[in-house]
């Protein structure tokens, strides 16, 4: 470590308050680094594409179609910061439909739709919650790695969504009738969509959550050392219990507003979710190793996922390009993740 | 006077291993225990006892002439226990104010954390406790970048915010400088001092003989015997170390 000067021992008080470029770099600095891609990459596209780029329109699409799997993002960053993993989260998301068409088919004595439409959603998000803390008792009963048992849970809750909808796809037409479509996939002024709202409410209140919260501070420790977290009387168990829970419920509120956004339910629902999901975690700056990760990063890391799609076919690329875009920008921002943690130390 | 700590015939066992078998063990108002045994000889395991993190196979822990039933680590912590563990138990990735008040942050009712007073409170400490000048040192540093000493500094500062009753130092001495050991020293005569009870462990006799009352000496999970510092000298001391080390018996 660096020593600064002897004649500013004195100071230290004074110094405390004093701004520290170093410091801030070395605090900020995955959110800095994942900023400044962000950035590059946006003025790479208007300039590239700025008859696209330049209108309102495409921000409008980004922010429509961002949040379905952006929420999901912001409870899979504090399990990865726990050092824990989550891959069941595409059928949670699906399970918690299924759970919604199950209550709605089962109340047709209650007359007011708005009524009927909200306690399936309420159903939908108690089952996801509850399909987390079942994945979390899987994981801290057993002591199974959580990647294998989710991929376990994965495949288990997929094949219940089969079985109980029969692999049968249809329609929600009946939620435009119900208030709870334009408040979860409205347009507000007939542009700006509301599940974008929704979208940085739960970034916001996620962030308070882990960085003003006990719980937060509880999840870093864990994914840092969970041995000290032990020691000093953290109940870890319960801590990463309540993560999964956590992943459970927004995967079931994702389902809905993604359902209710195309008012149709197919059961292979949140399947082309779980790459870009994980993906904007890690491209934001959370460590696979646990204990360090940003909202702001992933929150970011999930609109630049958005705009490479839209991005390479506007810039006159075809569709082909897409991946291998995606996959280049991922593995340079994890490189340069890698290099601004070492730099950090 | 009731002690301020005392296991009645406490066994612990991990599957097959015995790792301690019916001990018996004091810890006085104002006294500062020095425990003593080779490695694996139960040392880790009785304090981790006394801590809260492991429950007895079998025996009794009594706080204050009290028994308590399932002691874990917050239940410790309220009666007073606090514990500067070998492994220093510190979260090197975070800041140092989060690693002060690890699983014990300061909250409101609603668990949101007080993060300013927390800070303050940090370096409050480091300055007026530990004597932390360095400027490098700040509430917001990374712990990974401390020195052992520091973290160390870390650990014991830890222990002293909370108004430990009863402060137990596992190795404290691993991985300081000469320097650093003799602030140590002072630190542990400084509990004597304020009333309260420590227990020391340490692999080095001179460390353990400079500071305890008393001397409780560890031999493969069962205690092999004690004595009133001030009744033997560090020589003899020594010779029976050995001697239980070779024999299991003291004389």
């Amino acid at each position: 470590m660096t020593h600064t000067d002897e004649s500013t021992h004195g100071a230290s008080r004074a110094n405390r308050k004093a701004f520290s470029l170093k410091r801030f770099a070395r605090t900020y600095g995955p959110q800095l680094g994942i900023l400044g891609v962000f950035f590059g990459l946006w003025i790479i596209f208007i300039i590239a594409a700025p008859t696209t780029f330049l209108k309102p329109q495409i921000y409008n699409a980004f922010m429509s179609t961002v949040p379905f799997f952006a929420i999901m993002a912001i409870p899979l960053t504090m399990v990865v910061i726990a050092g824990e993993m989550d891959l069941s989260f595409p059928s949670i998301m699906a399970m918690g439909m299924v759970a919604f068409l199950l209550t709605y088919g089962a109340t047709p004595g209650i007359a007011n739709i708005s009524v009927r439409v909200m306690l399936s959603f309420l159903a939908a998000l108690v089952t996801g919650t509850l399909i987390g803390w079942i994945n979390g008792l899987i994981i801290v009963r057993f002591g199974i790695p959580s990647l294998v048992a989710t991929i376990g849970t994965q495949f288990f809750w997929r094949g219940a969504v089969l079985v109980l909808s029969q692999g049968k796809s249809g329609t929600l037409s009946y939620v435009k009738e119900s208030f709870l479509h334009p408040a979860l996939v409205g347009k507000i002024g007939g542009t700006f969509p509301t599940q974008m709202i929704w979208l940085i409410v739960i970034a916001i209140v996620g962030w308070v959550l882990l960085n003003r919260h006990k719980f937060g501070a509880h999840i870093y420790l864990i994914g840092d050392n969970a041995n000290s977290a032990e020691l000093m009387g953290i109940n870890t168990k319960r801590v990463r219990v309540q993560a999964f829970m956590l992943i459970g419920l927004f995967s079931a509120f994702a389902g809905v507003i993604a359902s209710f956004h195309v008012v149709y339910f197919w059961p292979s629902l949140g399947e082309g979710h779980l790459l870009s999901t994980l993906a904007s975690v890690f491209l934001g700056g959370t460590s696979v190793f646990g204990g360090t990760g940003t909202i702001l990063g992933t929150f970011i890391g999930a609109f630049i996922i958005g705009a490479i799609e839209a991005a390479t076919v506007a810039v006159g690329l075809t569709g082909f390009w897409t991946e291998l875009i995606y996959g280049l920008i991922i593995v340079l921002s994890v490189i340069m993740h890698a290099y601004l943690r070492k730099r950090a130390e | 006077m009731d002690y301020r700590l005392e296991l009645r015939n406490v066994s612990k066992s991990f599957g097959e291993v015995q790792a301690l078998e019916n001990i018996n063990f004091q810890l006085g108002q104002n006294e500062i225990v020095g425990l003593l045994g080779d490695n694996g000889a139960g040392k880790s395991t009785l304090i981790k006892i006394i801590t809260g993190f492991y429950q007895p196979t079998s025996g009794e822990i009594l706080f204050n002439g009290q028994k308590i039933d399932h002691l874990t680590v917050p239940r410790a912590r309220q009666l007073g226990v606090e514990t500067v563990y070998q492994e220093r138990a510190l979260a090197e990735l975070q800041t140092l104010w989060r690693n002060i008040f690890l699983g014990r942050e300061l909250t409101n009712k609603w668990g949101l954390l007080d993060v300013p007073k927390m800070r303050d409170e940090t370096y409050r400490l480091m300055n007026q406790s530990m004597g932390f000048t360095s400027s490098a040192i700040d509430p917001e540093s990374y712990v990974r970048t401390f020195s052992g000493g520091e973290k160390q500094g870390v650990a014991i500062v830890r222990a002293l915010y909370f108004d430990a009753e009863i402060i137990i130092l596992d190795e404290p001495t691993m991985g300081l400088s000469l320097k650093e050991t003799a602030r140590l020293i002072t630190f542990v005569r400084d509990i004597k001092r304020a009333g309260k009870s420590a227990v020391f462990i340490d692999h080095n006799v001179v460390h353990v003989y400079n500071v305890a009352d008393r001397i409780v000496v560890i031999d493969r999970g069962r205690i092999a015997g004690e004595f009133i510092t001030r009744d033997i000298t560090l020589d003899v001391l020594m010779e029976k170390m050995i001697r239980v080390a070779e024999t299991g018996n003291l004389d």
